[in-house]
């Protein structure tokens, strides 16, 4: 159908800008999987012969053998597991609370927690950093999940979701004088599935990819999740001999991330984009 | 009787009115006041306070914090710079977003393996990304300079050169994350009904006119929508910045949340870098206040 609105030169032409485009868009991947695979005093001369030999595998051997790259990958998972776990608990609860119960001043927190989606991270990092410093929480793994608990757009999304799914169920479910807890574990934490996939995809991913907070959190080394190690590595970028051992771990650290995105894709595209749709 | 309760409860609402009710929001309500609304509120009093980590606390000093911010000549170019920042980053979000979405709207294969390839670089953190575009910017031995010197060029060392050095992070950062606007998009285009482009065709529109008198028409909204979200993304701007120029050169890159981040984290002056906070605040709002409100006002016409 639109072939016949637009004409075939167009279109033609349409594509190939978007395939060079696109060409644009894995080159500096593939540029850097191509350089972890080169030694190290190569490429400190010339970066030129990147498809000729020498080869080598030292790069990613190096990272088994001094590496601190898995305790980081394990920090990373612990952090973004903790956070998805927690904030789907608070938030599935809170929405369904928000979407299908009445309770006094409900109108007055929703209005309070809604605002709360305006508030930018970096407004409230200072006083947070003072607070976790008096409480002792700085590099701990609580101390590097709680602060974004406290963000409202988990709830938002399951209080949209519950909204869009039918009451009749639990209706009948009330009749038969069933406890509303019981009610909410029975029928309606089942029937939220899907939603809960979605916000928690988001949050895994953006947990996992966070910088501002544990950049000034966990200040120790051993505490540094995966963004935090890699950026510790490249502060002496300039100064540095070893550009093959650092794209050996960015190809290292980025791998799984892809590899989870090609086999999760829709979804992903979902939590990211959905979420802001609404 | 039950009926009229039913009747004059709220939409979608089951049950009646209890403060038991209240347990299901109470968890995350009391993590939202002690993680975002008390640190609001400390904020605002720190910007205040002339309290400073190394220094100690000198007590409330009103608004010296931004009376001393309005004369620092390094905070007011974080600020151009900011702003300079999002008025290269937003539109080049908008405009490149809608082209890959209008012309990646179909269900031919290939098309779905583009849109993978645009949406795919999203999921990488800041720090591989970051790690990725020092490696092309590098001179000499960077993919862009490697590239150039093959087709006999020189291309110019953007993170070395004042006026480049923030367009060569506005193209890092469109790299990075041009996949949200192109998939919002995308879910606009779907929504546009088929009819009304066979009617087009029937009269023959051409390709310009369909797209100017259909196309962008109809998915007004969602224009709007990416704009608010990107300038609000965009402002935040720091990873980037603070890993490959670390705001140089010649403060030619350093944004407002660097800013914070130095004055908070590396100078320890709380209450300064707390002020910062506010301006921040104040100054994402009002962009985004003038956003909905002008695309409010061209609706109307």
């Amino acid at each position: 159908m639109r072939a016949s609105i637009q004409g075939r030169f167009g279109d033609r032409l349409i594509l190939v800008a978007v395939v060079a485009l696109a060409i644009c868009w894995l080159a500096p991947i593939f540029w850097v999987i191509g350089l972890s695979f080169k030694p190290n005093d190569v490429i400190m001369k010339t970066t030129g012969g990147l498809l000729s030999p020498p080869f080598t595998l030292k790069n990613y051997t190096d990272i088994i053998a001094t590496s601190a790259v898995f305790g980081w990958m394990l920090n990373s998972a612990i952090v973004a597991t903790g956070q998805t776990l927690l904030t789907l608990a608070l938030s599935t609860l809170a929405g369904y609370g928000f979407a299908r119960t009445d309770f006094p001043g409900k109108r007055l927190v929703f209005v309070a927690v809604l605002a709360g989606l305006a508030v930018p991270e970096q407004a409230i990092i200072v006083p947070l950093h003072t607070m976790f410093a008096e409480a002792n929480l700085h590099n701990t793994y609580f101390g590097l999940i709680a602060p974004r608990l406290a963000v409202p757009f988990g709830v938002f999304l399951m209080t949209q979701y519950f909204r869009g799914i039918p009451a009749e169920i639990e209706e009948a479910a009330m009749l038969d004088n069933a406890s509303r807890f019981k009610i909410f574990l029975r029928i309606v934490l089942p029937l939220s599935i899907p939603a809960q996939a979605t916000l928690g995809i988001y949050t895994f991913l953006h947990a996992w990819n966070e910088y501002f907070w544990p950049l000034v959190s966990a200040t120790k080394p051993e505490m540094y999740t995966l963004t935090i190690g890699l950026a510790a590595t490249q502060t002496n970028f300039a100064q540095t001999e070893g550009i093959g051992f650092l794209m050996a771990q960015a190809v290292f650290a980025g791998l799984p991330v892809l590899i989870l995105y090609l086999f999760f894709q829709r979804h992903i595209v979902t939590a990211v984009s959905g979420g802001f749709a609404k | 009787m039950a009926e009229a309760a039913a009747l004059s409860r709220p939409a979608g609402v089951v049950g009646r009115r209890t403060w038991a009710n209240g347990l299901f929001v109470l968890p995350f309500f009391l993590t939202f006041l002690a993680l975002m609304v008390l640190p609001l509120g400390v904020g605002m009093w720190l910007s205040f306070q002339d309290y400073d980590m190394l220094g100690g606390y000198g007590g409330s000093v009103g608004f010296e914090n931004f009376t001393r911010l309005w004369e620092d000549k390094i905070f007011l170019r974080s600020v151009l710079n900011t702003v300079y920042f999002v008025c290269l980053s937003t539109p080049a979000f908008v405009a490149l977003g809608l082209f890959l979405a209008i012309s990646l709207n179909d269900t031919y294969r290939r098309s779905a393996v583009l849109r993978s390839i645009f949406f795919g670089s999203s999921v990488l953190s800041v720090t591989i990304v970051t790690l990725i575009w020092r490696l092309v910017y590098m001179p000499e031995r960077g993919l862009l300079a490697v590239s150039a010197g093959a087709v006999g060029l020189s291309s110019p060392s953007f993170m070395t050169t004042e006026s480049l050095a923030m367009p060569g992070i506005a193209i890092v950062t469109v790299w990075w994350i041009i996949g949200l606007p192109m998939m919002l998009f995308l879910a606009a285009l779907q929504q546009i009904p088929r009819e009304v482009y066979e009617a087009a065709a029937l009269d023959n529109a051409s390709r310009w006119t369909t797209l100017t008198r259909i196309t962008l028409p109809s998915i007004r909204r969602t224009i709007v929508l990416v704009a608010v979200i990107e300038v609000i993304l965009q402002f935040q701007i720091f990873g980037q910045v603070h890993l490959i120029t670390n705001g140089g050169p010649n403060n030619a890159t350093r944004p407002i949340v660097m800013f914070i981040y130095e004055a908070g984290f590396r100078d320890w002056s709380l209450g300064y870098a707390a002020a910062a906070s506010q301006v921040l605040f104040v100054l994402m709002l009002a962009a985004s206040f003038f956003q909905i409100w002008i695309g409010r006002s061209k609706q109307e016409d």
